[in-house]
């Protein structure tokens, strides 16, 4: 019992490390997050919507839609100017502004489907951005009902697929100053979502691959003891930096490319229903566009890398270096996650601080800001991903600058360290 | 001017005192030995010389230049085999000879360098099989190839036969021997005191950091009148 007590107490202290632990703990701390945000996104799609109604028609059938409406959600709007009401519905917050045209009840009256216009406030492109329009669309469908009861009551259509469904609707959504006729929130997810789930992917792969590869080159070189051979060959620590940098990129870009073909094969088949041309819309991104984003990526993979290259540094062996790649993969899945289901715009202030901190969310959000102009975050992102990168290399060329790589951090007497002399004093 | 000039060294870890300022110097062409017991500072010593560790106090000069200022100008000039060093798994021991060459010179002249390195590793037909399959001997064999196929003017070898069985430590200890009578300086460090009495023209005996004794093999048995190096050794330290 002894003996086993003690193997169990070895193998323990030996599994039991800082660098196996802190990825456990970021990654609960990071999906509480998301429950979180799941939770409040729930709340927001069984809520009261939140709507702005502008009734240009007197007849009975707009009476009863009101009827519904007001029922139903909480109207900040209603009135009879499409342009006041879209002011204050974007200021209340509103979810949509409802038109229902001066010839709603005449047409259905005259055996026609009734058309309510609806412009939709649309506030984020993620995922879930688009939930408090389902709240919406469901107050349409109860509208429907409301005027297919008082169509059976009275027997005023003899057309049973028009008593069934009554009302038809146009949608104009409205997003970051574009303004997209004929598309609504739920189709325009539909459309980005595919880059919504496949550029983030992309990126995470990238750099947990590459950045992994750096971490093991490293970790090889100080088990096998190559390391001190290669410090004492004529060559500039720059080029060692420099050659270890590119040739993970490459391997990493590789790696990831026959990943993601494989993924990318896999996303078509959800995404073989929607075609629709985002020209159309306004949405397709121009030379500029892609060459940004190409920066983007690139100035994120060389600041993954150089990250990568400063962690190595600090491996023992191969194993260590394996676990050192944790913390990167969990910098690469927090912005992930957060971008495939939210909007960086309707994220809390603190959620976008730290996603703008961590340098891999840039590229992963860099398609969809292109797409809507946010041309401010998407440069202002590669300045900063850029001085990180160059931050982390100068790091890593220091390092390899000095023994550190050989001998390790120093432990320094903080009693001799000029803040506590002075402290003494 | 001598090949290395060492002056109160000092190398520090931290609180802890590798190397306790030490001074020695090894002339051209000499074969100079380091011996002393675990952690007595030896690969510290060779470590720094080889520009791996940096300079705490003291100063060390290789054919002139200053450690601390050139140390991409020393780096030229030497080689360092480590002790239980490895060389790159996935590679051939030739493309291993030819990765290193490359770094000092190119086209016929990096051929000719591997072209040495392969007749001192002499691995015949395994020298185009992958560093994975080679025994500890062989990819001994190997390194010390690879640290003498370049002509340096300073050798620095920690435990040169580390690992070797009494055949292939012979056949080590005559090419290092032979590398320095054609003008390469060396400079090794070993436990085996018997190795050092054999191969060294002077040495340092050093122990807890601190040089306590230098000299040729047969001055040092004269003076401590000893049979060999060991006993000289112990009679210095006790």
């Amino acid at each position: 019992m002894k003996a086993l007590t003690n193997i169990i107490r070895k193998e323990i202290k030996e599994m039991l490390t800082k660098s196996t632990i802190l990825p456990i703990i970021v990654l609960a701390i990071l999906f509480g997050y998301l429950g979180n945000m799941m939770s409040g996104v729930q709340e927001e799609a069984t809520s009261e919507s939140i709507i702005g109604v502008v009734d240009l028609d007197d007849g009975v059938l707009s009476d009863i839609t009101m009827d519904v409406l007001s029922r139903g959600a909480k109207i900040v709007y209603n009135g009879t100017d499409i342009d006041e009401g879209l002011a204050v519905a974007k200021q209340e917050g509103a979810t949509a502004l409802l038109v229902i045209p001066s010839n709603f009840t005449e047409n259905i009256s005259n055996e026609t489907a009734g058309t309510i216009q609806i412009f939709w406030i649309m506030k984020g492109a993620g995922l879930l951005d688009s939930i408090s329009s389902i709240s919406v669309q469901n107050l349409i469908s109860s509208v429907e009902l409301g005027i297919s009861a008082y169509m059976i009551e009275t027997g005023s259509s003899s057309d049973p697929s028009l008593v069934l469904d009554p009302t038809t609707t146009t949608d104009t959504t409205l997003f970051k100053d574009k303004e997209m006729d004929g598309i609504s929130p739920s189709t325009l997810d539909a459309i980005i979502s595919s880059q919504s789930l496949t550029v983030p992917l992309i990126i995470m792969m990238i750099i947990m691959m590459a950045g992994g590869t750096v971490i093991s080159s490293m970790g090889m070189e100080k088990e096998s003891k190559t390391l001190e051979t290669l410090l004492t060959l004529p060559v500039k620590r720059s080029s060692i930096v420099t050659g270890k940098l590119v040739a993970s990129a490459i391997i990493g870009l590789l790696m990831a490319g026959i990943y993601m073909l494989g993924f990318n094969y896999y996303m078509t088949s959800f995404s073989a229903g929607v075609d629709i041309d985002l020209a159309e819309y306004g949405l397709a991104l121009n030379t500029l566009d892609y060459v940004l984003i190409g920066v983007s990526l690139f100035v994120s993979l060389l600041a993954a890398l150089s990250l990568c290259m400063v962690l190595g540094t600090f491996t023992r062996d191969y194993k260590s270096a394996q676990t050192l790649t944790g913390p990167v993969a969990i910098l690469a899945m927090i912005p992930m996650f957060i971008t495939m289901f939210k909007d960086y715009n309707t994220l809390p202030l603190a959620a976008q601080v730290l996603l703008f901190a961590i340098p891999f969310t840039h590229p992963m959000m860099a398609m969809r800001s292109l797409m809507f102009d946010d041309y401010i975050l998407v440069i202002s992102g590669i300045v900063y991903v850029t001085i990180f990168a160059v931050v982390m290399i100068a790091i890593a060329v220091w390092i390899f600058r000095t023994d550190r790589l050989l001998t390790g951090s120093r432990k320094r007497d903080i009693s001799k360290s000029p803040i506590m002399r002075l402290l003494k004093r | 001017m001598p090949a290395v000039e060492v002056k109160d060294l000092d190398k520090n870890y931290g609180s802890f005192k590798g190397v306790k300022g030490i001074s020695f110097e090894v002339e051209d062409r000499e074969v100079f030995g380091l011996i002393g017991p675990n952690g007595a500072g030896k690969t510290t010593t060779l470590r720094v010389i080889a520009t791996l560790l940096e300079i705490s106090g003291g100063s060390v000069n290789v054919f002139g230049h200053d450690l601390a200022k050139e140390p991409h100008e020393v780096r030229k000039i030497l080689s360092y085999l480590p002790e239980d060093a490895g060389a790159y798994k996935n590679l051939t021991g030739r493309d291993y000879l030819r990765f290193i060459a490359n770094f000092f010179a190119s086209g016929q002249a990096a051929k000719d360098i591997v072209a040495r390195g392969i007749e001192i590793a002499a691995l015949g037909n395994r020298i185009d099989d992958k560093v994975n399959t080679y025994s500890k001997g062989m990819t001994r064999r190997l390194l010390v190839g690879r640290a003498l196929m370049t002509n340096p003017r300073l050798a620095i070898l920690d435990e040169l036969t580390s690992g070797l069985d009494v055949v292939n430590a012979q056949e080590i200890r005559k090419i290092v021997k032979d590398i320095a009578r054609n003008g390469t300086t060396v400079l090794l460090s070993s436990h085996n005191m018997l190795e050092v009495e054999y191969m060294c023209d002077r040495i340092a005996l050093i122990n807890d950091g601190v040089i306590v004794e230098m000299g040729t093999p047969a001055g040092l048995k004269k003076k401590y009148d000893a049979s060999n190096i060991e006993d000289v050794f112990m009679r210095v330290i006790t």
